[in-house]
């Protein structure tokens, strides 16, 4: 099975507000969203266990017409909290790329 | 559209230079940009993004000689076009210390260049008073994932804003204000408010202050350090990257919406919602994308509130370590590096468990993720970064330099050697001021969209042209 990397040209993450990151995964052609946008491995279960965020809070907004997976979760800590290690959540998208698909 | 008894108007062009005030203006592409006549000159100058400090401490993220210089090139369009400048969440934070700051600066541009500008000041800094009487009053909602306001949230804010909405922009604008200095504000109620003003579509208007809000980022120069020029019209919106050279695609406008926003279809603004579901994108030039079909929704009008607290502090320390013994087991290393350090600050201060806190971050290992990388992974080298958070600066310090001779010689194991890890400064620990958070994530209901915003009108007189600044 292909890996993230494997069939989007771009993901990326970032906050949106103080309290949610987003990430928005890129598929590389329709034939990559149509297979594997709704994979498991990319369901809020799944999400959930690869960041430590209840799967609960997790929402996935499949977007066709532009061949992206959105996915939205709240922050674990209050931004800029004594334990950040990502401000921006500019770097959270990077844990998505090796998961299989 | 609505006829303001003079001209059939029948479309709005509103000019966005750049996604932030000061990074940096490209001065060929205002030119370019007057050619095509706007109406409006509009841009956001903040951002939460980069965290709470900016309003917690009242200042701005860009330097000032950065801000005074793209306001210098947006008064010289204006004196050229005649046409107003509206800046919104001024300062990073817009808070009132960020929107003073800001005025002070088109202020010290108009006596420099001898320019008599009608100033508009628009606060919306909100004292904690305030907002505890709202709470009293029920008029205070948690946004998830926030639960329900306490008093002593409020009380740990050092500064609370309000975002506004562009009714205090068209105020401003009907008292014949020239350059608008906005505190908090909705990012893309600033680009759209000129529009709204002179009766646009409201769903295309704020549809197209969310896509430029970034100026140049939704379009391929993919950077805010580019502007677009957007038109409003009765059936929707255009929007065009102002440099040639670069295009608007269906697909990078389309794209827009996703960028940090946690809902791709819906946008919640003061007054009502943006819903995008049902836009059409429409290539119309290879360089100018059509939008139709946006749709504002309007609601019971509501503001957030964003509060900054700042009652923590620490000090940091960083040591470098290429030990080979540590490197085959970081997660054991730093579990009893983190044993060690506690039990020293409780011995050495007294403190309680309660009274501070340490984080040992391994960059190389799992600084970024904080999560154990793959079995079998062995770093390099690990840039070993401990972070001592306490109630006073004064406490964090004293925390650390009392952990500096453990966080430095730290053995692996009983009698061995004591090794010496990779200071970079001396004197070695870092007091880094205080840990600002947003604290709010509610939202205030309230009856009409002026009652929390103060403003203020400068009617700025002509200075002799080097008088003032330059010193005479």
């Amino acid at each position: 099975m292909p890996r993230v990397s494997e069939v989007c040209r771009h993901v990326r993450s970032k906050v949106a507000g103080p309290f949610w990151v987003t990430i928005d995964l890129m598929f590389d052609s329709q034939e990559s969203y149509d297979a594997y946008a709704t994979s498991p491995a990319l369901s809020a279960e799944s999400i959930g266990e690869l960041y430590g965020v209840d799967p609960a809070t997790v929402s996935l907004y499949p977007v066709p017409t532009l061949k992206v997976l959105k996915i939205s979760y709240p922050r674990q800590a209050p931004q800029g909290g004594i334990e950040e290690r990502d401000l921006h959540s500019g770097q959270q998208y990077a844990y998505l790329l090796d998961v299989e698909l | 559209m609505s006829e303001e008894g003079t001209s059939s108007r029948t479309s709005v062009k509103v000019y966005v230079p750049q996604g932030s005030l000061g990074v940096g203006i490209f001065p060929d592409e205002i030119d370019h940009a007057l050619a095509q006549e706007p109406d409006v000159i509009a841009l956001d100058a903040g951002s939460t993004d980069s965290g709470a400090a900016y309003l917690a401490k009242g200042v701005s993220k860009n330097d000032r000689g950065s801000v005074k210089r793209d306001l210098r090139l947006l008064m010289r369009a204006q004196q050229e076009a005649g046409i107003p400048i509206l800046v919104g969440t001024a300062g990073q934070a817009g808070g009132d210390a960020n929107v003073d700051w800001t005025r002070d600066i088109v202020l010290e541009i108009a006596r420099e260049e001898g320019y008599a500008p009608k100033v508009a000041v628009l606060y919306s800094e909100q004292s904690r008073e305030l907002v505890k009487q709202k709470l009293a009053e029920g008029r205070i909602s948690a946004l998830p994932p926030l639960g329900d306001l306490e008093e002593e949230q409020v009380d740990s804010c050092l500064h609370i804003v309000a975002l506004m909405g562009p009714e205090p922009y068209f105020r401003a604008l009907e008292a014949g204000a020239d350059i608008i200095i906005g505190g908090r504000t909705s990012d893309p109620a600033v680009i759209a408010a000129y529009a709204l003003w002179k009766g646009a579509p409201a769903g295309p208007a704020w549809h197209a202050g969310k896509v430029a809000e970034c100026g140049g980022q939704a379009t391929s120069a993919n950077t805010g350090q580019r502007g677009v020029m957007i038109e409003v019209h009765a059936d929707g919106f255009d929007i065009e990257p102002v440099d040639p050279g670069f295009r608007a695609t269906v697909e990078s406008i389309s794209g827009h919406l996703l960028y940090e926003n946690k809902n791709p279809w819906r946008l919640t603004e003061p007054g009502g919602e943006l819903d995008v579901t049902a836009c059409e994108y429409v290539q119309l030039t290879d360089r100018k994308v059509r939008v139709t079909g946006s749709r504002w929704l309007p609601r019971p009008y509501t503001m957030k509130l964003e509060g900054a607290s700042g009652d923590l502090f620490q000090t940091i320390m960083i040591v470098g370590i290429a030990d080979p013994d540590v490197l085959a087991d970081p997660q054991a290393f730093h579990d009893k590096m983190l044993v060690v350090l506690r039990e020293r600050a409780r011995s050495a201060t007294g403190a309680a468990d309660d009274d501070f806190h340490i984080s040992l971050r391994m960059y190389g290992w799992n600084g970024v993720s904080g999560r154990p990388p793959a079995p079998g992974s062995v770093p390099l080298e690990i840039g070993l970064m401990g972070v001592i958070t306490a109630g006073s600066q004064e406490l964090a310090s004293e925390i650390a330099k009392a952990c500096n001779p453990y966080f430095f010689h730290m053995p692996l194991r009983m009698g061995m050697e004591l090794p010496s890890y990779g200071w970079a400064f001396t004197p070695g620990d870092i007091d880094r001021g205080p840990v600002y958070q947003f604290v709010l994530n509610h939202v205030v209901s309230i009856d009409d969209p002026l009652e929390l915003v103060r403003s203020e009108m400068i009617d700025v007189e002509r200075s002799e042209v080097g008088a003032g600044a330059q010193g005479q």
